[in-house]
């Protein structure tokens, strides 16, 4: 307990990194795997063949492989970087891997929404005669969003604890690096592994609980 | 789908084609943009050289490299699915037992289990061995033990809700003809139960395959390991390279055991054997094949 006390401010400093990249990674994640959706969904058969590879390799490969990839390939090889500062660029490395990845399963979420949609539904739509956009806006996004708040939910929540693997990013200063860190001063430490532990649930699980309510007050009865 | 109708789009017009086709140019034009900025980088940066693929063509690197650290990671996937398998089985039934002293530790267990992040967990084991069985070399226990307690308590929920959705007659009906709770459960509700569950099993068995690259940052010798660190430090500059090779592989892994989910649970809609609907992975839906929770 002396050593959860002690280090305390060290893990609650690494611990707010991960809420900071698990923020950032769920706004990018969003409106990328939005754009991915809406590229799989497309009349056009070029995209939709491009956002169907896209989703169907990056999500089969390891985060771990993503996130090392970004900080080994493309920053130390490729020369993409974001800043001078070493824990800045690689901040912001893990970022990009991590949204890349969760946008896959964002989009995949998204799209089993707009296929919970029966077709009955577009064809009533047309047939009292409301338009292309009418139908999407009023009678099968309204259906599509509702049905996918649940495993939203879900995908954030794993995209938060994922926020662990930056450190295969070489990015040094969150809860993973922290802990590893006082272990190695002190000893494993069954305090601290449970402080930090906690501390997740006291992100994730509010998360998941509002998430559940919202998609059973919103389920469309059918 | 561009010719016939779906739900969001109508059967195109004339109009609607002549919109689509400049969709599809641009749509062209914009990633051949983007494969020209790739190959454009790549080549600045001398990663088209012969030199930094030869690596790959060459037989040692298979057999001495790829080939142990494939094995390694496949022992490790082997190992957590076995003993994930055992751990899901256990508690899942736990959850569903009558007696509350046995059900609520096992519903503590399991989602304590799932909440905590894998990579935390395996670190908290990996510190902890030394100190409980003496020094020694704990990256693949670590390892395994982590992929067994987190993937098997998802399992456990595949389990409970496997049987739960075997409609309630079955089990009515087989008790009416007098089995005991276990006959009920062994011979009525479990046969009928895998069959819903089998699609879910294995996309939890994909998740669980792509988190044993996890082992990379313990140092475990898995495919990632091997690939990314000892390959690119024997060859020099191969890191790129290096990363699609292994990519590709897991890659291919993973997608033919996605295939495999994905085809039995075409099998189990259309057989007759069970009377429960497939079991989705707990929150997600099909799609998303419960891969969401993957690392």
């Amino acid at each position: 307990m002396d050593d959860l006390i002690k280090y305390a401010p060290d893990l609650l400093a690494g611990f707010l990194k991960n809420v900071q990249l698990s923020v950032i990674c769920a706004i990018l994640s969003l409106i990328f795997g939005t754009i991915l959706v809406a590229m799989r969904v497309s009349p056009t058969p070029v995209l939709r063949g491009a956002g169907a590879a896209y989703v169907n390799i990056v999500r089969n490969t390891p985060l771990t492989l993503v996130l090392a990839f970004s900080a080994l390939g493309l920053s130390d090889t490729l020369g993409v970087t974001f800043s001078e500062e070493p824990s800045t660029n690689s901040f912001w490395l893990v970022v990009l891997g991590l949204s890349l990845y969760t946008a896959t399963f964002v989009c995949e979420a998204l799209r089993s929404g707009i296929n919970t949609v029966p077709m009955g539904q577009a064809e009533a739509a047309r047939a009292i005669g409301l338009t292309f956009f009418q139908s999407l806006r009023m009678i099968i996004l309204p259906q599509a969003f509702r049905a996918v708040v649940a495993p939203l939910g879900s995908v954030i929540i794993a995209m938060i604890k994922n926020t662990t693997v930056a450190i295969a990013a070489g990015y040094l200063a969150e809860s993973a690096f922290v802990m590893r860190d006082t272990f190695d001063e002190t000893g494993v430490s069954i305090p601290i592994f449970v402080g930090i532990v906690i501390a997740f649930m006291i992100v994730t699980l509010p998360i998941g609980f509002f998430t559940g309510w919202l998609a059973n007050r919103l389920a469309v009865a059918r | 789908m561009s010719a016939r109708a779906s739900v969001l789009f109508d059967a195109p017009g004339p109009r609607a084609r002549l919109r689509n086709n400049i969709l599809t140019l641009l749509g062209v034009v914009g990633i051949a943009a983007i494969l020209y900025v790739v190959y454009a980088r790549f080549d600045e940066k001398g990663q088209w050289e012969g030199r930094i693929w030869e690596p790959f063509l060459n037989p040692y690197t298979w057999t001495e490299h790829i080939l142990p650290g494939l094995l390694n990671t496949l022992k490790a996937a082997g190992l957590g699915a076995v003993c994930a398998l055992i751990f899901g089985a256990v508690f899942g039934l736990a959850r569903l037992s009558d007696h509350r002293w046995v059900r609520i530790p096992a519903g503590a267990v399991v989602e304590t289990f799932r909440a905590i992040p894998l990579l935390l967990l395996i670190f908290f084991l990996f510190f902890l061995a030394p100190d409980v069985f003496g020094p020694g070399d704990y990256t693949l226990v670590a390892l395994v033990a982590g992929l067994t307690l987190y993937n098997g308590s998802v399992l456990a929920e595949v389990v409970r809700a496997g049987v739960r959705a075997v409609p309630r007659g079955q089990s009515e009906a087989a008790y009416a003809i007098g089995l005991r709770k276990g006959g009920v459960m062994r011979l009525v509700l479990l046969p009928q139960a895998v069959t819903a569950m089998m699609p879910a099993i294995v996309s939890q068995l994909v998740v669980l395959l792509k988190d044993t690259a996890l082992g990379y940052i313990i140092a475990y010798p898995d495919l990632l390991n091997i690939g990314f660190q000892i390959i690119p430090a024997t060859n020099f500059g191969s890191r790129i390279p290096a990363a699609i090779v292994i990519g590709i592989i897991y890659i291919g892994l993973n997608m033919a055991l996605s295939g495999l989910a994905t085809w039995l649970e075409g099998w189990s809609r259309r057989n007759r054997k069970t009377s429960a609907r497939p079991v989705v992975p707990p929150g997600g839906a099909m799609e998303t094949s419960g891969m969401a929770a993957g690392a």
